[in-house]
């Protein structure tokens, strides 16, 4: 039972600024996930968090423990590697129970934990297999089911599903999800994948550049993002951008359209709605249909609204022609602002 | 007009083209495996030939299992003691070797270090120095220091000869464990140490055995430093290189026999790992 504060860590490799001026704080119990596009600093991150790498400032705290100085096995943490690191000379049996038996645990207390998380992993009829004999989902299993074995007192994962098939992630994360909840584990979690960050975390910090850019529940995170960095970033399709300009007594101008906005001295906005935040309906946006693609339940439809991109999801069975004007209303309290010039919300 | 029937070939001349193509690849290879293989097969048979096979005209090429000459040599006086010195230079050799070597490998396959491709081609440049320009030197030096004419002297000349490659070969055994498997046991409650004996070790075993065979091999076959730096220590190369050349024809090729056929075997034994040493097969 661990909670997890990094304190204004900075890690540069020579001359490149890799990470700066991180903090966060992870709770007891709690699922973050690090999410960010590859190079941003997020398996960095989690490497000197597990202490494989050292940072160049700044400080780690686990529990009530500063452990920056301390070597990964006296961490308390276990490590999940995006290509599951398997001890290819061991058993699945003696690669879970590799952790323990470096404890020195008793025979019978290794046996009993080993045959415990195959089972929470279904995997306990491989035990005498080896590496190069279980396919990728199952290796997967044994890499989660080792970190478990050793009821760390946090569990790092990096990538960890990245290397599955689409079907298997599918599984895998729902999995994941209620075996982390079960095992009560504090966990941080690296990928690239929003949508696996979205339907695992409690938590998703958004990287970019080698910062945090925003920490916060899913939820907020899609809803309310930081700057346009996290808004382009989640979401799929992802949110629409129009430039706006500021009118009379609050009111901002959106392709010709009044909407009520922030109270700023800027002139310039960038207004922002996500896909499937618009309805048709006769006070909306004029937009020309250009592309419409079926996606089943819903279809996405791309449209030009004064000379800018903007996708809208629409129901299926709703009736267009490529070239027909639509009039799009977006849901008020759906709307986002950011300032054009630093990228920033403002609200 | 003319230009274009010059240039464009007819399906014909296509294929006839390729057939030359495949002779001259198929000669090419029968020419380089006789250059290798025929030396080979003359020795063994003129070796297990009698004295009278070897020596008549027109020459044998069917071997006639006559051991007269083996068991000869076996029976030479000083033979068993050049053999044993042999294998006593070429076990502290294999030995040494992998003690210095292995430690140089490990750190160029795990770390990054200014100057490390530098360092890698310089490992190799120690092989460009020809040994007799050496030999000379490293007498007086080893008469100043009394090494001269005993197993471990030469057995360091040895190991400077196999280092280059106990370095490459275990470099490319390291690089072939991927570094995943160390952080992992790292976070299991390994150290460094126990990382590298409960991980790394098992894994490179095998290899390390095989480049201990190379260093093994280099050092049996060494005859410069041999027969330079030992007087009444001689190795088997060095005894034979001193007494061959006024022996019959027939021990000579019986001699030649009994050098080449233990590097044979351990050759053999180790190929794979050696063609992994130049990055062929990364297993």
């Amino acid at each position: 039972m661990a909670e997890i504060k990094v304190k204004n860590i900075a890690k540069t490799f020579g001359g490149y600024k890799a990470l700066s001026d991180i903090n966060l704080t992870v709770a007891d119990q709690e699922f973050v996930v690090l999410l960010g596009a590859s190079g941003c600093g997020k398996t960095t991150l989690l490497r000197i968090i597990a202490g494989l790498e050292s940072a160049s400032e700044g400080e780690i705290w686990i529990g009530d423990r500063r452990v920056d100085h301390l070597p990964p096995k006296d961490r308390g943490i276990a490590l999940v590697f995006q290509n599951y690191a398997i001890f290819p000379h061991l058993s699945v049996f003696e690669n879970i129970g590799f952790g323990l038996r470096m404890k020195k645990l008793p025979e019978t207390e290794i046996e009993t934990r080993v045959k415990r998380t195959a089972e929470m992993m279904h995997i306990e009829q491989l035990l005498q297999r080896y590496s190069g004999e279980i396919s990728g989902g199952q290796r997967q299993r044994v890499a989660v089911a080792r970190a478990l074995a050793m009821e760390p007192d946090v569990i790092l994962m990096d990538e960890p599903l990245s290397n599955l098939d689409a079907l298997l992630r599918l599984e895998m994360r729902a999995e994941l999800k209620g075996i982390l909840a079960q095992s009560k584990t504090t966990a941080i979690y690296v990928t690239h994948d929003q949508v696996e960050a979205m339907s695992l975390a409690d938590r998703i910090s958004v990287m970019n550049g080698g910062r945090i850019v925003q920490a916060a529940p899913p939820i907020d995170v899609y809803r309310n993002p930081a700057n346009k960095f996290v808004a382009g970033f989640l979401g799929n399709p992802p949110m629409n951008f129009l430039p706006a300009t500021k009118g009379e007594k609050g009111k901002w101008y959106v392709s010709e359209m009044p909407f009520d906005g922030p109270n700023t001295y800027l002139t310039n906005l960038e207004f922002a709605i996500r896909p499937e935040d618009c309805v048709l309906s006769a006070q909306g946006l004029r937009a020309m249909v250009q592309v419409i693609e079926p996606l089943g339940p819903h279809q996405l439809v791309t449209c030009n609204i004064s000379g800018s991109m903007f996708r809208v999801i629409l129901e299926s069975d709703t009736a267009l022609s490529i070239g027909q004007f639509i009039r799009l209303e977006p849901k008020k309290d759906r709307i986002c602002w950011f300032d054009p010039t630093t990228g920033k919300s403002t609200s | 007009m003319i230009k274009e029937n010059i240039s464009i070939l007819t399906p014909a001349q296509i294929l006839q083209r390729h057939k030359i193509g495949r002779y001259l690849y198929r000669t090419l290879i029968i020419v380089l495996c006789a250059w290798v293989l025929l030396p080979l097969y003359l020795l063994f048979v003129n070796a297990l030939s009698s004295s009278k096979a070897v020596n008549s005209f027109p020459k044998n090429f069917v071997p006639e299992f006559d051991f007269e000459s083996l068991i000869f040599f076996s029976q030479f006086a000083g033979m068993t003691s050049a053999l044993s010195n042999s294998i006593k230079v070429a076990v502290i050799t294999m030995i040494m070797s992998i003690v210095i070597g292995a430690p140089a490998g490990y750190a160029l396959s795990r770390f990054d270090f200014r100057g490390k491709s530098t360092f890698r081609l310089l490992i190799l440049l120690t092989r460009a120095f020809p040994l007799p320009l050496l030999a000379l030197p490293l007498a007086v030096l080893f008469i100043r220091t009394g090494l001269d004419d005993t197993i471990f002297g030469l057995a360091l000349v040895h190991t400077t000869l196999a280092l280059p490659f106990a370095v490459l070969i275990t470099f490319s055994i390291f690089s072939g464990v991927p570094i995943e498997l160390e952080e992992v046991a790292w976070t299991l409650g390994c150290n460094r140490l126990t990382g590298f004996t409960k991980v790394v070790l098992p894994l490179i075993l095998p290899g390390i055995a095989a480049s201990a065979i190379f260093a093994f091999v280099i050092s049996w076959n060494e005859v410069f430093a041999a027969a330079v730096l030992t007087v009444e220590n001689r190795t088997l190369t060095a005894f034979l290189l001193q007494n061959l050349d006024t022996s019959p024809l027939h021990l000579k090729f019986a001699g030649g026999f009994i050098l080449v056929i233990p590097a044979l075997i351990f050759i053999f034994a180790v190929r794979k790992y050696l063609f992994a040493m130049w990055g062929i097969a990364n297993r």
